[in-house]
């Protein structure tokens, strides 16, 4: 019992960081720094179903949180109808041709047998594929971004509630994983790694550069909120005779209440997630798949397939990160395709996983918060150092101003040393996977 | 006969002459990466950064150098910064081997943990590099820009296309070239790189001929640092310094090794070349070059490029994809999957 009374004071000591910024900075950023913990937390969960329960690496994480976004997009934007008549057909035509050079590929590589003629075969079909597909889409594709361009350019969605989005976000994910993976598994785990990179990296290019489908770097701004707007609220009877009650500004306080809202439906998600990965944790499955993890050797031995366990595991973990990936955009009410970085979409959820408990949920959720808070509150503390060491300096030497100007690169390095202390000194987190009982 | 000529000058300006360039570059980088591979076994995340780590060092030494007024006439003042930085960034992934990767090789770990390891060395280099030089673009190539310019060539052979080779595409060859020589003769001939290959081929027998093992990890990391030094600074001579590009060469290069097959030296310049030329060529317009050799009537209005610049890693992603579905252990045989 004693672990479980060090996580509450884990847990809490966390909650009385939030609380603190919330007295000595506002309530207003508090809420924020608490909403992107929750995400995060969700997200490491993700990474931890990959890597905690099964080892795998993933290096793609940005790329599925960005499946995500596009979905949060393509759900919640009413479609311009205009556009769809000038190219939508061609579109869909090209998806058809898309799909069935795919299958065409898939099924030579089925029924041949393994020779040059194969792999001749099938690389003809995708190119031929690939330029009937151009001769088709790239007509259709200029004539969207023709329609009205500074406001619209693209296709829009399905006018759906963007709740709904976030399933959707977690299928895209599942299906971008699904490939990469019965590419990749059951290779090196170094091969893994390498092609999520790359398959992030494309994803994260399609968003940018396919103007018809996202608008591109323009973004797409003003998506619908699944919680009410401010402007809303502050002309609602109940709302101002609320906040009269609790003595509060109408206006902070409608703003505090919106981040409440969405701090509320984000908590549910992230307890519907944790409830079932520890379910999933604890049930043969889990032991299962701690059993490949551990020995992969003998766990093949015993007849479990293994690429199949670790394909299975992998497309469950990417549409977790899924889900993540469409609440942030639906918390942010904009796709800004530049907006995801490496850095802060990988890598940090890393940080998050190995720093909170790899294999532990409960370590992954407690990561997530403690990393996403510090990752904030890094930059205020940066400064504050520079302007401690730089005190001594004179007020316009340009070494000082170099290092107050250079304190935001500080977080990259903290966190990479974070990454490197926690792996080397408390390589089983914060929250430390438990060990099952010896019979 | 004239239309022909013209073409290929095209094609060689836009096509041959960039990619060769930029597949030595692709090499250098490479073969860091597999030889890290080979040696210590793991993927170096962490080296796309290194090479921004020591071009970073190699520019702030071609600065200072320029302050003082010291330059190289007509070819580029970095190259008598180079040895500066490659010692900087050697002496840099020395100290990161001794504080980080050490301990992991006393301990046997498997190698996705160094995997993780080199992501938080990547961290922290790409914060100091960001941190002393900043994360914008920087120009530091000085000297003669051209070898032959386009116009030159024109008048030379009468041609309406021309070549233009640019000092630093030239450089990066004749570089290439001297440091993959000097890399093989030292890998074949002396006897630390042969120790080095027999610790590559066979760890537990290299250990009990007697080949001292932390020897053969500090000069694989110093070779290492000095690769991504060399590939680091050609790349920024021939288009600029910027820390996120050198993060995501990674993929290339890492795309070069693999389809090379990981850990063979020989294999990763072979799959550099692969990489570079199918980016380029797939990535480039040829409405003009088959306006040379097509009757007029075949042409539609299209640019006739096969996928826009844009999604230029997507090629080598590709390949790698490719190869490994077909020939997982790349063209050459690697240490594998």
């Amino acid at each position: 019992m004693k672990s479980a009374m060090k996580n509450v004071f884990l847990f809490s000591i966390m909650a009385a960081l939030i609380v603190f910024v919330g007295q000595y900075q506002s309530w207003n950023l508090a809420l924020s720094i608490l909403n992107l913990c929750l995400i995060s937390a969700v997200m490491a969960l993700g990474v931890n179903i990959q890597w905690g329960y099964a080892g795998l690496f993933n290096v793609g994480v940005m790329g599925f949180a960005a499946m995500g976004g596009l979905a949060a997009m393509l759900i919640s934007v009413s479609p311009v109808r205009e556009a769809w008549s000038a190219g939508g057909v061609g579109v869909i035509i090209g998806l058809f041709i898309l799909i069935s050079t795919v299958l065409a590929a898939v099924f030579s590589y089925k029924k041949m047998a393994k020779s040059p003629l194969r792999a001749l075969l099938i690389v003809f079909i995708c190119v031929v594929g690939y330029f009937i597909l151009r001769s088709v889409v790239d007509p259709a594709t200029s004539a969207i971004e023709k329609v009205n361009p500074a406001s619209t350019g693209y296709l829009g969605g399905l006018g759906l509630p963007i709740l709904l989005a976030w399933p959707v976000g977690g299928l895209f994910a599942g299906a971008v994983a699904w490939v990469v993976g019965k590419i990749t598994l059951g290779l090196r785990t170094d091969y893994l790694a390498i092609a999520t990179l790359g398959i992030s990296e494309i994803i994260v290019a399609v968003l940018k550069h396919e103007d018809w489908l996202t608008r591109g770097v323009k973004n797409v701004t003003g998506l619908s909120r699944p919680v009410p707007y401010e402007i809303g609220l502050q002309k609602s009877e109940w709302f101002l005779s609320l906040s009269q009650r609790l003595g509060a500004n109408h206006v902070t306080f409608s703003s505090i209440f919106v981040k409440l809202c969405y701090a509320g439906l984000f908590t549910i998600v992230l307890l519907i997630v944790l409830w079932l990965s520890e379910k999933a944790l604890r049930s043969p499955w889990g032991r299962m798949m701690r059993a490949i993890r551990d020995n992969e050797v003998s766990a093949n031995a015993m007849g479990k397939d293994i690429t199949a366990r670790h394909l299975q595991v992998f497309v469950l973990g990417s549409i977790v990160v899924g889900i993540a990936g469409a609440m942030l955009t639906t918390l942010d009410g904009q796709l800004t395709p530049s907006t995801y970085q490496p850095l802060r979409f990988t890598f940090l959820i890393w940080v998050m996983v190995i720093v909170g408990g790899s294999g532990n949920n409960w370590g992954a959720v407690l990561g997530g918060f403690v990393i996403w808070f510090f990752w904030i509150e890094a930059e205020p503390l940066g400064l504050w150092l520079m302007d401690l060491i730089t005190s001594g300096m004179d007020a316009d030497s340009p070494l000082r101003a170099h290092l107050i100007e250079s304190a935001a690169h500080m977080r990259l390095m903290t966190m990479g040393l974070i990454l490197l202390l926690a792996l080397r000194f408390s390589p089983r987190g914060l929250i430390p996977e438990k060990v099952g009982r010896h019979h | 006969m004239e239309d022909f000529l013209n073409a290929f000058a095209l094609l060689s300006n836009f096509v041959l002459v960039p990619a060769i360039a930029y597949g030595s570059q692709l090499a250098l980088g490479a073969l860091g990466v597999t030889l890290v591979f080979g040696i210590l076994r793991f993927s170096n995340f962490a080296h796309g950064d290194t090479m921004a780590f020591g071009t970073m060092f190699t520019i702030l030494a071609t600065w200072w150098l320029q302050s003082l007024g010291v330059n190289l006439g007509p070819l580029p003042t970095a190259l008598l910064a180079l040895p500066v930085g490659i010692l900087v960034c050697a002496i840099y992934v020395l100290i990161c081997d001794r504080m980080v990767y050490k301990f992991y090789r006393k301990q046997k770990a498997d190698p996705v943990i160094y995997l993780i390891a080199s992501v938080g060395v990547m961290f922290v280099t790409n914060g100091i590099v960001r941190f002393i030089i900043g994360p914008d673009d920087q120009n530091f190539s000085d000297g003669q820009r051209f070898i032959i310019k386009a116009r030159d060539f024109k008048t030379m052979t009468g041609l309406s296309e021309g070549i233009s080779i640019k000092v630093s595409q030239g450089l990066t060859v004749v570089t290439v070239i001297i440091v993959v020589t000097a890399l093989f003769w030292f890998l074949n001939k002396t006897r630390t790189g042969k120790s080095m290959r027999a610790y590559s081929d066979n760890e537990d027998l290299a250990l009990l001929s007697g080949i001292n093992p932390d020897k053969v990890v500090a000069v694989t990391w110093i070779l290492a640092a000095a690769l991504a030094t060399i590939a680091g600074t050609l790349y920024g001579l021939d288009k600029s310094f910027k820390p996120f590009t050198y993060f995501q060469l990674l993929l290339p290069i890492f795309a070069s090794a693999i389809v090379g097959g990981l850990g063979n030296p020989l294999g990763a310049i072979a799959g550099a070349f692969v990489i570079a030329f199918s980016e380029i060529m797939v990535t480039y317009a040829y409405k003009r070059f088959a306006g040379y050799l097509l009757p007029e009537e075949w042409l539609s209005g299209g640019l006739l490029q096969l996928l826009s610049t844009d999604y230029k890693f997507a090629v080598s992603f590709i390949i790698l994809l490719l190869v490994l579905l077909f020939r997982p252990t790349g063209i050459f045989k690697g240490t594998g999957v």
